[in-house]
């Protein structure tokens, strides 16, 4: 059924400081979690990796009420939507997460390394998850990406292509020493000389 | 049927930068945003499956032991595309302070009562035709530290996701006629009038149940457009 064409978007408005109860209980609300930080089962296909970092602000304080989404594909570089019409060899993985941050700003997410996914001339881009940014004193959520270092793929990325080079680093998780499954570090700068990459998307 | 997501769409939402809000001064980026074209990884979005919606969830007048006190309301509307197409089985999220407008979050301090019957999440799954109905408490006004004698207006938090990543929207949907609205940094950062009115939802007496509850009815608009739109109906 089609309404009356509507005259534009409803605006966006802050997810405020209080969205931890609805959005991330995590177990410290009378409330379940409809999504959670960790996207593996143990059926899932792929090289396990973990994600974590911390979110500042811009005088470089930790930001302890964010929420980050992140939507990647799978190791095959499928999304788990009827709109990438490839068959889905990995149907249990969603490929979506979220988190609140917590006292330090600090967050993890849980999940494996995406394949390559085509851009729009199926030029193949490096792997990388789609990230979005929400906070108290954001009025709309701020669009970025995690690419991987080490990653060979990521200096023909025609993404990571238009943004300044000096700039790109803050897009790339890195590899942190150790054994076992892969731990990558991303913080986010939500503002100033190391702040981190957003999209106009 | 293809959705494309035109930036100019985004013109409806405030600037993240917004001094009157005193959060944005530090949280807003200080670099231009950088521009790309949508790809795969923008165009898809997840696709909610019916499995955390449960019977009860969109009615917060029943989650408690007993009923929560306050002004029991109805809101309800369609998600919908900017074509005015409505958004299929969508999620649809929703928090808000009670009746005496304080949260259950620990974070809160307003010396108001917290109502143990009352913990204000919701969620619901738009149907076939992007129809969604919450029943729940009018939230109350409440005071906030952004200025001296700060009050926002009444809201419930809405979180919604759409056809794509790009879709996704957190917003506030408002109640008409509200004293405070000319006073809230936050309602006022969205600079368009006709944008800001989108916000707020529209007394509905039509579906007002009779001795039961007052409606409020408010429609969700996502990015999205038919990329190959009929030129002749």
């Amino acid at each position: 059924m089609e309404q009356a064409k509507p005259d534009g978007v409803t605006p966006s408005q802050t997810v405020g400081p209080y969205f931890a109860y609805g959005l991330t209980p995590n177990g410290k609300y009378d409330w379940n979690d409809t999504f959670s930080n960790n996207l593996v089962t143990a059926d899932t296909s792929g090289e396990r990796i973990r994600i974590e970092g911390q979110v500042f602000d811009g005088d470089g304080e930790v930001v302890p009420d964010c929420m980050l989404e992140i939507w990647q594909a799978d190791a095959q570089g499928r999304f788990s939507d009827p709109q990438d019409k490839r068959a889905l060899p990995n149907t249990s993985f969603k490929g979506f997460g979220r988190i609140g941050t917590d006292a330090n700003g600090g967050f993890v997410f849980n999940t494996i390394k995406p394949g390559q996914v085509a851009d729009p001339d199926g030029k193949p881009q490096a792997p990388h998850i789609v990230l979005a940014v929400f906070a108290r004193g954001m009025l709309l959520h701020n669009y970025s990406r995690i690419y991987f270092d080490g990653e060979a793929a990521n200096a023909a990325d025609p993404v990571l292509a238009l943004v300044p080079a000096d700039r790109r680093a803050t897009l790339i998780a890195t590899r942190q020493p150790g054994n076992g499954n892969a731990v990558y570090r991303f913080d986010i700068h939500l503002q100033g000389d190391k702040e981190t990459v957003f999209f106009d998307v | 049927m293809t959705l494309v997501y035109p930036v100019q769409s985004l013109a409806a939402h405030p600037p993240r930068l917004s001094p009157a809000y005193k959060s944005t001064v530090k949280r807003s980026p200080s670099k231009p945003l950088i521009p790309m074209r949508h790809t795969l990884s923008e165009l898809t979005g997840p696709v909610y499956g019916h499995e955390t919606v449960r019977e009860n969830d969109h009615d917060l007048t029943v989650q408690g032991k007993g009923e929560p006190l306050g002004e029991r309301i109805i809101v309800h509307g369609h998600v919908l595309d900017e074509d005015g197409r409505g958004v299929p089985n969508t999620l649809v999220e929703l928090w808000q302070a009670n009746a005496c407008g304080r949260y259950v979050h620990v974070v809160d301090q307003h010396p108001a009562p917290l109502d143990p019957n009352f913990t204000g999440a919701g969620r619901a799954q738009s149907d076939a035709q992007g129809y969604y109905r919450f029943v729940t408490i009018k939230p109350g006004a409440y005071p906030w530290g952004n200025h001296h004698n700060a009050w926002r207006p009444a809201h419930i938090h809405f979180s919604v996701f759409g056809h794509s990543f790009v879709s996704r929207l957190v917003t506030q949907m408002y109640f008409p006629g509200d004293p405070l609205f000319p006073f809230d940094p936050i309602f006022n950062s969205v600079t368009d009038e006709k944008a800001r009115d989108r916000m707020i939802s529209s007394f509905d007496l039509e579906n007002t149940k009779p001795d039961w509850a007052l409606c409020y009815r408010f429609n969700i608009v996502l990015r999205g457009r038919n990329a190959t739109p009929m030129e002749n109906k």
